[in-house]
């Protein structure tokens, strides 16, 4: 019936059309990866990969080297074997700084946020790597700069309503409290419009309300811009409900990759939860 | 400022969407409404919210939505719901508004009694919860919707967003441009124009039937009374299924032609208060209470010299500042002091609170508390109180100026006869009468007597000056077993004027003494007992803590001395009182939508506490089911303190300050 | 009352460079969380690198020695030295000891200090030298007529240049990219490596303006009174500055560098002959360390609310 009509929130980014949106290429292919610290071995020959526009779980008991993942995903950590193509393209050693150029994007189990800063700084920092006018262009051309500073500032009032943080704008990130914070944490990484969205225990220390809320944005995210997304999650409920595909790390291992149900009846899984989580 | 023509064409408008259409001719790039949005004020025309009005109404008529239909209308206060209720009007239909966050089931009665077919509704929230009782409601039709977030993959054939139904709207215009003059023509003052139910405080809620005619004599005298024009301000932040808003932001604005702004969402309602700036307010006492609770703790926080001038110069306004706003003669020290006060203290306050602008403001629905009215009028806010119910469009009495009391509701508003029964129940008359009880011609004959009043169902009476007081609802009124009167709305309102006091409910009709349950304010006692140094975990734990007992025990005793000087009151001061374990909430059914407590609900749910409170025990075990927001239940047990109050014999009593 | 406001005038001015010193601290301390013991040092090699490349440059290039093209030219030379050194600072002594607790970065850069000082006096030589920016020591005519105090053209100069330069860092940090990029990684480095700054970018990028800084600072000191070795102690006068002013803030750097150097004038004027004399020397570290015992975060530093 009415396919062309937008929603006021969904003009971040082009939003493609329901059939074009559901999960396409992989667009990240993590080939035998293994990764140690001194002789500890924190992850042990996974593979798995990433598909455009899905929601892609990691889950595991607490020590499973679910952050490990993340990170090098995210470029923090080298793995010492294995190979990671980026859209088919086998990526070198590099900084995270060089994936956030990527379009990655990703948020911090413990929030790392700039605390002295108000809501609109932080997500506005999210924009830094979209700015083109550098320090010289700032002193020279004074009004273009003030132009492009107009339309980023549109985009992050684009972000706080779409999460819907308009009330805190102008508060300082220290003050607010936890859930807030890790809801302006996600508005950041979202301001670099990014292609894929690692999110890092998004839920952990929220409330059933908070929760909620979480996964509805999440969902909104992946629905609205097409994103796709990694989450690293404790809890098994949420995960399960809104991810397309789920990776289960035990003891640096991956002991389980498929759609929720089947990893739900993995007998494997069920053992690594039953067996480890009191 | 006025236009000339207004007079000659007085007499045709007489219904809303002629209203609109004249404003949209004679004001039309006067500003209507505005909205924020992405942080920016956006502005409609009256030309422009015309228009739009015009193609909701044509698309409303392509689905087929016909005279006398209704129009279920949900969510916040938007302009585009706004529009709809206008839309609706056009087209001589009844537009319903819901309380936006009532859950799916609360809705289904109202659904169903009005046998709802369409309904614009705000965004995805409220589209899941019509969706969740579509088997309740089979002859919904249509679900309109404004904002389409997350809706893109529901494919249920009754939705429609609303950009799409103005545009088919927008054709049907063009294809048929007498269609909708026409039906607006069609219109009569006597047509009901709206709908509104009624809380229900007691069984189900009713439709209450209001014509044009009735909110435009509600809204014209208003105008009269406070000499409103067509440049004022207003902040529509109350759920527009309430009678106040409806007769603020609707009515009021289309009779006199002003401006309506929106704020960005619920929580901003502060700052969107700041950057407006209205000229015109109302609002709950609780929110004035919030306001002053907010500014005094942020006083606290302040350094000694900001301390010291705060208090020095609210002593100047409390001494002088009212009078000054009733026109009253004020020594020229005074004045003076007065002046340097607003330099120094009450302007930057009024800017913080967003009230510089303010001409009017007014507070109804629950009584205010004397220091609190005290303080807004001695910083130059000109807060008055009115009365009303949504059967009188709620407009029955206005405070007018210059004559302010504390205790009364002022004086019968233009147009509107009150006479009291003789059990002291207030009766009304006058155009603003409801004109029925929706299919319920029993409770209609039964709220009007014989020779055409309204039976209100509060208790009052008139003092000297001819100026209306109202004690409790007639029914509450009750009497202790010593035959004193017990009027629990009355004594709980006196509780409830303390800052550390959110909620209270006594008890005492049939007993031999009064007894309380209290509510503490989170806020307030929090930031008390943070001053203080004490930890606490959450409401249950802060409630529990014996410092905050003799805190509120302060409070009681000061109330039993305010009720022993009145010879009425004095049999009712209140023996024992605990504090709840829990907030009193709507979602628990324990409050009604407009935050009324539900007497009988909480004496059923807490009978256990009651048995306490009545016999000589000190403690008591409790364990209740609560309500999460996502519709879980959760259990939250507790074993509550009672504890004992000061009581004052009549005459040793002294007048509480 | 005149003599007062001239002691008082003069104490502000030398105060301006106290706290153009303690702005290099803020801005390495802010950025980078290291305290940089060698800022004094950097002082010292700006101005001597400076006086150097005037003495040397017209022997090269044969143009004339007090000419403006020399000065401008020794000063951009200067000044690339000052970056070079913050880059290679960055580089050498810092990026290998990232993640390492504070207190060792703090004892790294002490080292630098020694080694910057022998890097300047070896190429440059150990000599006290006179530096001239052209401007004269003398009281400016309209204020001596007509508020009978004497203010000296230099020091009003200093003031102003002073005055620019925080100015415009102050616009730097608040409403560029760069600025925003600097903030954050003040904040959280984490974090801000998420966003896509690079961090090591971001160091060079403080460390070069911290360099530049130290370039004016020596200058406007070496002028007043010689580029000599003792210029490192009297940059140490930055440290009282700091504690007053608070370690992460830029306004308080200068706020505190004028209230140093005021009451240390002051003091010695006023206070000085009971005592006998010399109180200038220690005074601004006695005021320091009762400001530490009222307000240990400085009069703008972030307060550190622990919540119990």
């Amino acid at each position: 019936m009415m396919m062309n009509d937008l929603a006021p929130g969904a003009q971040l980014q082009q939003a493609p059309t329901a059939t074009e949106r559901r999960v396409g290429e992989v667009i990240l292919d993590l080939q035998n990866i293994s990764l140690s610290f001194g002789g500890v071995k924190a992850l042990t020959n996974i593979s798995f990969d990433i598909r455009e526009h899905e929601i892609r779980s990691i889950i595991g008991p607490n020590g499973a080297g679910k952050s490990s993942m993340l990170n090098v995903i995210n470029g923090v950590y080298h793995p010492q074997e294995g190979r990671i193509l980026f859209r088919g393209e086998p990526r070198q050693k590099m900084e995270p700084h060089v994936a956030a150029a990527q379009g990655i994007a990703r948020t911090f189990q413990n929030i790392a946020l700039f605390k002295g800063m108000t809501v609109i700084d932080n997500i506005m920092t999210g924009r830094n790597l979209k700015m083109k006018c550098g320090l010289f262009a700032h002193a020279l051309f004074w009004g273009r700069a003030q132009k492009e500073e107009i339309e980023h500032r549109r985009k992050v009032e684009e972000v706080i309503d779409f999460l819907e943080i308009q009330s805190i704008r102008k508060t300082p990130v220290g003050r607010l409290p936890y859930g807030l914070q890790k809801r302006v944490e996600l508005g950041r990484a979202l301001a670099a419009e990014p292609s894929l969205l690692l999110l890092d225990e998004p839920m952990a220390g929220m409330n059933v309300e908070e929760k909620q809320d979480m996964c509805r944005f999440i969902l909104d995210v992946n629905d609205q811009f097409g994103t796709t997304i990694v989450l690293i999650e404790h809890d098994m409920g949420v995960v399960m409900d809104i991810s397309d595909r789920v990776v289960v790390l035990d003891y640096g291992k991956k002991i389980g990759d498929g759609a929720p149900d089947e990893v739900k009846n993995n007998p494997e899984v069920i053992a690594a939860y039953l067996g480890t989580s009191h | 400022m006025s236009d000339s023509g207004q007079t000659s064409q007085a007499a045709a408008l007489d219904t809303f969407p002629r209203l609109l259409m004249h404003h949209a001719a004679v004001r039309s790039t006067r500003p209507a409404m505005r909205e924020k949005e992405y942080g920016i004020w956006q502005t409609y025309t009256w030309a422009e919210v015309a228009q739009n009005v015009r193609a909701i109404a044509c698309g409303l008529a392509e689905l087929g939505f016909k005279r006398g239909d209704r129009l279920a209308i949900i969510g916040d206060n938007r302009p585009r719901l706004y529009w709809s209720v206008a839309a609706c009007q056009c087209l001589g239909g009844i537009p319903v508004m819901l309380y936006q966050d009532a859950v799916a089931q609360e809705m289904t009665y109202v659904l169903q009694d009005a046998e709802i077919q369409f309904a614009i509704v705000e965004d995805q929230e409220q589209v899941d919860k019509l969706l969740e009782v579509q088997s309740d409601v089979p002859f919904l039709r249509h679900v309109i919707y404004d904002d389409a977030r997350g809706l893109r993959h529901y494919t249920q054939t009754l939705l429609m967003a609303l950009d799409a139904l103005q545009e088919t709207g927008r054709s049907h215009d063009r294809n048929h441009p007498d269609f909708l003059d026409a039906e607006i023509d069609k219109g009569a003052p006597d047509d009901v124009s709206v709908m509104l139910y009624t809380s229900g405080t007691t069984g189900k809620p009713k439709g209450v039937c209001q014509t044009h005619g009735a909110f435009i004599a509600a809204a014209t005298g208003a105008m009269q009374v406070d000499g409103l024009t067509d440049r004022e301000d207003i902040l529509s932040y109350l759920p527009m299924a309430w009678v106040g808003d409806h007769l603020f932001s609707f009515a009021q604005a289309m009779v006199a032609g002003f401006s309506i702004n929106c704020p960005e969402s619920g929580e901003t309602v502060m700052t969107d208060l700041r950057e407006i700036g209205p000229t015109y307010y109302f609002a709950p006492p609780r929110v004035f209470e919030n306001l002053l609770t907010q500014v005094m703790i942020r006083m606290e926080d302040a350094g000694a010299v900001k301390r010291a001038l705060f208090r020095y110069f609210m002593d100047v306004a409390r001494r002088c500042g009212a009078d000054l706003l009733d026109g009253k003669p004020v020594s020229v020290a005074d004045r003076l002091l007065y002046r340097l006060g607003d330099l120094v203290v009450y302007g930057p306050l009024k800017n913080v609170l967003g009230m510089s602008r303010i001409r009017v403001a007014y507070t109804a629905g629950a009584a205010i508390g004397p220091d609190l009215f005290r303080f807004y009028r001695s910083i130059g806010v000109n807060l008055k109180q009115f009365y009303g119910q949504t059967e009188t469009c709620a407009y029955v009495c206005l405070q007018p100026d210059g004559q302010i009391k504390l205790d009364s509701v002022g004086k019968p508003a233009p147009f509107v006869e009150v006479k009291l029964a003789d059990n002291g129940e207030i009766l009304v008359k006058g155009p603003m009468l409801l004109k029925a009880y929706y299919k319920r011609p029993d409770a209609t004959a039964e709220s009007i007597d014989a020779d055409g009043y309204f039976m209100t169902g509060d208790a009052g009476f008139f003092d000297a000056d001819g100026h209306l007081k109202i004690i409790d609802r007639a029914k509450d009124v009750g009497r202790l077993n010593d035959g004193s009167m017990f009027a629990p709305n009355y004594i709980e309102n006196k509780l409830k004027f303390f800052q550390h006091i959110k909620e209270a409910v006594t008890f005492g009709n049939g007993r031999d003494f009064v007894t309380a349950f209290i509510n503490i304010d989170l806020e307030a006692v929090g930031n008390w007992a943070e001053r203080k140094g004490m930890a606490y975990s959450g409401y249950t734990d802060l409630a529990a803590q014996p410092a905050v007992y003799e805190l509120i025990r302060d409070c009681v005793e000061k109330v039993n001395a305010d009720l022993a000087a009145d010879p009425k009151m004095s049999g009712s001061q209140i023996r024992r009182f605990l504090i709840l374990h829990k907030e009193l909430d709507a979602d628990d059914g324990e409050l009604t939508r407009t935050r009324k407590v539900r007497r009988n609900f909480i004496a059923e749910r807490y009978d256990a506490l009651i048995d306490a409170l009545f016999s000589d025990r000190t403690s008591q075990h409790i364990e209740t089911v609560v309500k999460y927001e996502d519709g879980r239940e959760g259990r939250v047990s507790a074993d509550l303190r009672i504890e004992d109050a000061k009581t004052f014999a009549p005459q040793a009593a002294k007048r509480a300050a | 009352m005149t003599f007062f406001f001239e002691v008082l005038i003069g104490g502000l001015l030398s105060g301006v460079l106290y706290a153009l010193v303690a702005l290099g601290f803020v801005l390495i301390y802010k950025a980078s969380g290291v305290f940089n013991f060698a800022q004094g040092a950097m002082v010292f090699f700006a101005a001597l690198t400076f006086v150097g490349f005037r003495e040397v440059l017209p022997g090269w290039t044969g143009l004339e020695a007090d000419g403006n093209t020399v000065f401008w030219l020794a000063f951009v030379l200067a000044l690339a030295s000052m970056i070079m050194l913050g880059i290679l600072t960055e580089k050498i002594v810092l990026r290998p000891l990232v993640n390492q607790p504070p207190i060792t970065l703090f004892m790294a850069t002490i080292g630098l200090t020694f080694l910057v000082e022998g890097i300047a006096q070896a190429i440059w030589g150990a000599n006290v030298r006179g530096l001239s920016l052209g401007i004269a020591d003398e009281p400016v005519e309209w204020i001596m007529e007509s508020a009978d105090i004497l203010v000296s053209k230099f020091d009003l100069f200093a003031a102003a240049l002073a005055g620019a330069l925080v100015a415009s860092l102050a616009l730097l940090f608040q409403y560029t990219k760069v600025g925003r990029a600097l903030r954050a990684v003040a904040d959280d480095h984490q974090a801000a490596l998420s966003i896509g700054i690079p961090l090591q970018h971001i160091w060079a990028i403080v460390w070069a303006v911290a360099g530049f800084v130290a370039l004016v600072a020596g200058l406007i000191w070496g002028a007043r009174s010689g580029v000599q070795f003792a210029l490192t102690f009297t940059a140490l006068k930055a440290l009282p500055v700091l504690i007053l002013g608070g370690f992460t803030s830029v306004p308080g750097a200068i706020v505190g560098g004028l209230i140093i150097g005021a009451s240390e004038k002051l003091a010695e004027v006023y206070v000085g002959p009971f005592v006998g004399g010399g109180i200038e020397g220690w005074f601004p570290y006695v005021l320091a360390l009762g400001f530490l015992l009222i307000r240990p975060e400085g009069l703008f530093g972030e307060r550190h609310i622990d919540r119990v």
